[in-house]
């Protein structure tokens, strides 16, 4: 029923730009599997090339081991959700979720009894009848997953689909498809531009910029251990220091900066590269006293109330800003604006990056 | 108008107001209510007009049932009055002259609208259009030479060998409805493009993924998209061609006889323009009639034409 992707070298050209640089990646057959990266990084040209409607320039595309080459999008076993749902206006829904019946020849009452079943699984039973433009934005959005789930694909492919709802609908989507997708296990590939929504749904996330895929990894490591600085400052908050790495001992690394001398892991692959140092806001701790190293004293400028946490800012002497998050559990003093403190860090929870992987 | 007012000053608005007026009363309502009141008036001699003879009837109207011709119809013969056949012909070499326009618009609209790059289509546009630079008059008679017995299309398939002898294609209907699908194929050209324009390419792409054959997706995505697009451009097409006057005179053969030459002849050859006013008006209506009876056989609403 699932098939598994493999994409082998995969290289697409427009003109003389290249959108998707050498991309290999082997998802598993029943993964959620998200491509996570900003506009014009080329993950939708991935999808496109999985279903179909870009032919990949090199490299070899496989659905369930087989090799995609010279199929057409009508001859694979992938649908595509698209990021305006592209439901047909003049169709009932009915018609709409069991189009990809209509051209296999199913007969009209085997259709309509597969739509009632697809409406109960998507949670719109009874509403067949009725006509796109009387739906609401989620309810168009389990119409599209229903029309998708009715051909039955070994792979989903879901361009964006959640980017035109509000926030709340969104999130509750979010865990819809999640659902969705471990009740019928289907293989599924999830285009996104929001990291919260890549990490809070995927098994593993590729992570894109430029066209090339930076790092694949499930989401807690992609957050945790990112690979580069791209990775690192798009998955999440970072305080950023430029400066010099020494060689490392037991993976930690002695950096000199304009604003002191610290310490982070640096990972052997990034040895004798240009690195910057990245600590997580939450990882930043603002204490009285000064720390026995990573320490930088600072004079806080902001504090603003986010609910769950608050973000205080502050400006070091050096001149540097520095960001540092504090749960709001009551175990930790807020502190006032103006205030003289010292923001360290846990050398373990910083890392020295290397910039992006791009093309020279 | 108080819009206009505010932004042209009453002069230029009411001088603009004035023009238009002149325009829809005198070129327009008052010719056609003349022509409507005359006929159902008998064509008499100037000095009985006004006379006791001169009363309202619908015997103008009546006069398309004179004059029967027999006619035979795979065998059968029957007999039919010649101005009830040359109208049902009209009618009928129209419809043909619409369906052809269909055929050849909506691939070249779909084509246009949808495969072709954005930077290649205005130079497309200027080669639609270029014939339109020429007038109709000298269009249908390129087409008369084109299609001459001894014409440059005989010349051709002679040379390329796709002919032994050349061939008569002035014949019955033949080059009237050349004509006519040549001078009105843009017609339906550009609503269809217009409406297939406005289609979101996800839909097709969407048909595609879902596995639909090529042909599937025109007749359930384009087709029903374009249906507005389609209709106008069809009634457009098939009232151009019923109410040609040149393309048949120019192009029609010694069997051809189109409903407007039939009108023509009662204006200019009988000079009964009472008889010639029921007749024009009997086409108008009865085209109308045939219009909404398609409109309704397709389910088309006169709200999506006027978009």
């Amino acid at each position: 029923m699932s098939a598994g992707i493999d994409l082998e070298n995969v290289c697409c050209d427009f003109g003389s730009f290249r959108a998707v640089d050498t991309a290999n990646v082997s998802i598993q057959p029943g993964e959620f599997f998200s491509f996570l990266g900003p506009s014009g990084c080329g993950k939708t040209t991935i999808l496109r090339m999985i279903s179909g409607f870009i032919d990949p320039t090199e490299g070899q595309i496989r659905i369930g081991g087989k090799d995609m080459k010279g199929q057409r999008p009508n001859q694979r076993p992938t649908a595509l959700i698209f990021q305006n749902l592209a439901l047909f206006p003049l169709m009932p829904i009915w018609e709409n979720i069991t189009f990809g019946l209509e051209v296999r020849g199913v007969d009209k009452v085997t259709r309509r009894a597969k739509a009632e079943e697809l409406l109960r699984l998507v949670d719109l039973p009874g509403a067949g009848d009725k006509m796109v433009s009387q739906l609401s934005g989620g309810q168009k959005q389990r119409v599209a997953i229903a029309r998708a789930l009715a051909v039955e694909p070994a792979v989903m492919l879901l361009d964006e689909p959640l980017s035109a709802l509000d926030l709340k609908l969104r999130q509750h989507m979010r865990a819809e498809l999640r659902a969705i997708q471990k009740r019928t296990g289907v293989t599924f590939i999830y285009i996104t531009h929001d990291q919260g929504e890549a990490l809070a749904m995927s098994d593993r996330v590729g992570v894109m910029s430029q066209g090339r895929i930076q790092q694949i990894a499930d989401p807690r490591d992609i957050y945790n251990n990112p690979v580069n600085g791209f990775v690192a400052s798009f998955v999440g908050e970072n305080n950023i220091f430029e400066g010099k790495a020494a060689a490392p001992s037991e993976g930690l690394a002695g950096f000199e900066t304009a604003h002191g001398t610290f310490r982070a892991r640096l990972a052997p692959d990034a040895v004798g590269k240009a690195v910057k140092l990245y600590v997580r806001p939450e990882h930043t701790v603002l204490t009285a006293k000064a720390g026995k190293e990573n320490s930088v004293p600072v004079t806080i400028t902001e504090v603003s109330f986010e609910g769950a946490f608050i973000t205080v800012h502050g400006i070091g002497d050096s001149g540097k800003t520095i960001t540092a998050e504090i749960r709001n559990d009551g175990s930790a003093t807020v502190p006032d604006v103006g205030a003289k403190l010292h923001a360290s860090f846990d050398a373990a929870r910083a890392s020295l990056l290397p910039d992006a992987n791009v093309r020279a | 108008m108080q819009d206009l007012l505010r932004r042209y000053g009453p002069g230029l608005t009411g001088l603009i107001s004035l023009l238009v007026a002149f325009w829809l009363v005198m070129l327009v309502i008052v010719p056609n209510i003349t022509l409507f009141e005359q006929s159902f008036r008998p064509y008499l001699p100037v000095t009985e007009v006004g006379g006791p003879r001169d009363i309202y009837s619908f015997n103008n109207y009546l006069k398309v049932f004179d004059g029967d011709v027999t006619k035979t119809f795979f065998g059968h013969e029957y007999r039919i009055p010649v101005h009830v056949l040359t109208f049902s012909l009209t009618i009928w070499y129209s419809i043909l002259v619409t369906i052809t326009c269909f055929a050849i618009a909506y691939p070249l609209a779909f084509y246009l609208a949808k495969v072709v790059s954005p930077k290649s289509l205005p130079t497309l546009f200027l080669l639609l259009f270029v014939p339109l630079w020429v007038s109709e008059v000298l269009r249908a008679f390129a087409w008369w030479i084109i299609l001459a017995l001894k014409g440059p299309l005989n010349a051709l398939l002679l040379f390329i060998g796709a002919i032994d002898k050349p061939v008569r294609w002035i014949v019955d209907y033949d080059a009237v409805m050349v004509g006519l699908v040549y001078t009105y194929v843009l017609f339906m050209l550009f609503p269809i493009y217009n409406a297939i324009s406005s289609l979101d390419t996800n839909q097709i792409e969407a048909a595609d993924d879902l596995g639909a054959p090529w042909w599937k997706i025109h007749l359930r995505i384009v087709m029903p998209h374009a249906k507005p697009g389609i209709a106008s451009g069809s009634v457009m097409v098939f009232m151009l061609s019923a109410g040609s006057l040149l393309v048949p005179s120019i192009l029609g053969s010694t069997t051809s006889q189109w409903f407007t030459q039939t009108i023509d002849q009662w204006f200019k050859d009988a000079l009964d323009w009472n008889t010639a006013s029921a007749y024009a008006f009997l086409l108008l209506i009865l085209c109308t009639v045939f219009v909404s009876f398609a409109m309704w056989v397709f389910k088309v609403k006169l709200s999506d034409i006027a978009k």
